[in-house]
């Protein structure tokens, strides 16, 4: 049929014109993900400018007070430690490691999760069998005594080789988002869009690249997330336990210090505490951000329109629930008397 | 006449909140008599499914209803007993779901659970709302579910996917029909099968319905199969009821050109070959619904209050005292109606 020719009775009389849909990003908006945004954006800013900002240099000494660490003050806004150096300055300067850190080994965990997860997934066979194998032995493996192992003949102890705890890091985290991502794929796999995909004759990698891969998309953003607060943990971890040059400053090196010089049995609370509660509020910044994937990109939440806000306009509850349609407060008002 | 089981009452029922929202169905009315097959057809996007959903409350995010009423009329001997779904609790709708009005949907065979045997899936309806009754009891009673749509009682044993697709849609329907509802509605239950189960099926229904005394609400596209088997017919269109009448008076004298045209679109089995005309067109953007009647750029009988005016669903001025409602210009008094859409009803005509 050559596109030339039409069928007069399937013409409209007089075509309806519809004006453009309105493009536009739909951001969310809940209180939730607006603090871990902005607790984040915080975190990047100090990892960024932190050594620039800091007072001091972090490892300079002196032996003023004889050994005794010096609370907050004026001069040192967070105290000192034993050794008079700034715990402000120790910790502005620590900030950009365990990002740098805590991000590469996020990026190069999900990048090894989606190629052997995904690939697992849909190739099956003897493929799955052997990924799956590989997936769970480093599943099974306790991830800190490989760690240590590992950082040890690495040499990534001796040195203060970032990226290369970063990537030892990823070696031990990637397993579980691979295996969440290879059974999702293996139950995409068998959905009909894709079989259909599959029957045409597309490309394994042109099915799995446009296909699966928009479905993934919320796993992998939120494995992504957790491998970054896995990441920040391992990190301050193996600082802390001394396996990293003590003297590259990051926040597992501070516990490490304070741990050594007993500050906690000594109540130099200036000494352990904002160390530690940056890393628990960095991990909440990025559990907050969490939250707010899966209203962003799923589509049916999306494209309903329906933020909080018109929600709570419109007098509607804040979740729907199946089976319970809402009706919307004016009705209530009005028309239940008049008709009858 | 007999007090209407369910009586609905100028409801809309928007998509989304706010300027967004997609009015899916705009004032619609409809009543629906003790023992009687309402239809509702249209085309797709027209609200029927929607209106049928936002009945029940079983409409989905992010469907709301915005306004109007569901009257449920129950009446257990003297006493009767009037609920207003939209204003109905969670419980009162729990009690009222399945035991009163009991749904059919259109893909309801893949509601089976594939791990339990049909004979468990249609006892434990019983075991949760007939308490009193025994194993062997319920046992008996869902086999004379499965006989009654036709299946023989050995198939209780069977898994699903053991069924074929018409099957599984009649062990649906059984198990709808397992608390002896008031209520029926069905949506488009036959969709998904062919011609002859089809027609198996909407007969057993019809005998059904014979023997129970069940109303049934039939939401179809297929007008000619609404045609046989209802009562009364609403045609939807761009969520509003276009026409409403008895099945007989609306197949022989349909009074909005929307009507008209579904009419023109499905060929009779008898009489002289005619060329269909169908509609032109598509239906309308409910985003951006056309200005005045939905219908107007579709329709070739189009004036200029067409397209300014949202025609009243009333009564048209030939047809007093019939009951048949018509959303159209072209019935008003003032306005010149074509023959196609003022012909005579024939005497008794209507069923």
């Amino acid at each position: 049929m050559t596109t030339g020719t039409s069928v007069g009775a399937l013409e409209a009389p007089s075509p309806v014109t519809v004006p453009a849909a309105r493009q536009r990003t739909r951001l969310p908006r809940s209180p939730k993900i607006i603090t871990g945004a902005v607790l984040f954006g915080i975190f990047v800013f100090l990892a960024v400018f932190g050594s620039t900002l800091s007072p001091y240099n972090p490892g300079a000494s002196a032996s003023i007070t004889n050994g005794m660490p010096q609370p907050p003050s004026a001069a040192h806004l967070l105290g000192t430690t034993n050794l008079q150096q700034d715990i402000l300055s120790q910790l502005l300067t620590g900030t950009q490691p365990i990002m740098l850190v805590a991000f590469l080994a996020g990026v190069i965990a999900t990048v090894l999760s989606i190629v052997l997860g995904v690939c697992a997934g849909y190739f099956g066979g003897l493929v799955d069998d052997l990924l799956s194998l590989l997936i769970n032995v480093s599943l099974v493996l306790p991830a800190l005594p490989l760690l240590i192992v590992l950082t040890g003949f690495l040499g990534a102890s001796s040195s203060a080789n970032d990226p290369l705890i970063a990537l030892i890091i990823a070696i031990t985290g990637w397993a579980w988002g691979a295996r969440v991502l290879r059974v999702q794929v293996l139950s995409l796999r068998s959905q009909d869009f894709v079989e259909s995909a599959r029957l045409i004759g597309e490309r394994p990698w042109r099915i799995i690249g446009s296909e699966i891969m928009p479905s993934l998309i919320p796993i992998i953003a939120s494995s992504f997330l957790f491998t970054v607060i896995y990441a920040i943990g391992t990190y301050a971890s193996i600082a802390f336990l001394g396996l990293v040059d003590t003297s590259h400053w990051s926040w597992g090196t501070m516990l490490f210090w304070a741990q050594s010089e007993h500050a906690v049995q000594s109540n130099w609370w200036w000494w352990f505490l904002p160390p530690g509660l940056a890393i628990a509020l960095l991990g909440t910044s990025l559990a907050l951000l969490n939250f707010g994937i899966d209203e962003f990109i799923n589509p049916r939440l999306r494209a309903a329109g329906l933020s909080r806000k018109a929600a709570r306009g419109a007098g509607l509850p804040r979740r729907f629930r199946l089976g319970l349609t809402p009706v919307t407060a004016r009705d209530l008002a009005t028309g239940k008397e008049l008709s009858r | 006449m007999t007090t209407p089981l369910l009586e609905v009452r100028g409801l809309n029922v928007d998509y989304g909140v706010g300027p967004d929202a997609v009015h899916a169905v705009t004032d619609a009315n409809l009543t629906l008599y003790p023992g009687q097959v309402a239809g509702l057809a249209g085309e797709s996007g027209s609200g029927k499914s929607t209106l049928a959903y936002a009945i029940t409350r079983l409409l989905r995010a992010p469907g709301v209803i915005t306004d109007g009423s569901v009257w449920l009329n129950l009446f257990n001997g003297d006493s009767s007993n009037s609920i207003d779904l939209l204003a109905a609790s969670e419980s009162q709708l729990r009690q009222i779901r399945w035991s009163e009005i009991a749904v059919v949907m259109q893909s309801a065979m893949h509601a089976l659970n594939p791990v339990y045997r049909i004979g468990t899936q249609l006892t434990d309806v019983l075991r949760a709302h007939r308490p009193q009754m025994s194993r062997a009891e319920r046992l008996e009673r869902a086999a004379e579910l499965l006989r009654l749509v036709g299946i023989t009682p050995d198939r209780l044993r069977a898994y699903p996917h053991e069924l074929s697709g018409g099957m599984r849609q009649r062990a649906m329907i059984a198990m709808a029909l397992a608390l002896e509802p008031r209520i029926v509605i069905m949506d488009e239950p036959t969709t998904a099968l062919d011609v002859v189960t089809q027609r198996e099926i909407l007969e057993e229904l019809a005998a059904l319905r014979e023997r129970l005394g069940f109303a049934v609400l039939f939401i179809t596209h297929d007008l000619s199969l609404l045609l046989e088997i209802a009562d009364s017919i609403t045609i939807m269109y761009a969520g509003r009821i276009m026409e409403q009448a008895a099945a007989g008076d609306l197949f022989r004298a349909p009074r909005h050109p929307y009507s008209l045209g579904l009419l023109a679109s499905f060929p009779s089995l008898h009489g002289p070959r005619v060329r269909m005309t169908g509609i032109g067109g598509s239906p309308p953007d409910l985003r951006h619904p056309p200005p005045g009647c939905p219908f107007h750029p579709r329709c070739s009988f189009a004036m200029d209050v067409c397209r300014e005016q949202v025609p009243p669903l009333r009564m048209p001025a030939r047809d007093a005292g019939s009951g048949r409602l018509a959303a159209c210009w072209l019935q008003d008094p003032g306005h010149p109606t074509p023959p196609a859409l003022a012909a005579e009803p024939v005497l008794g005509g209507s069923r």
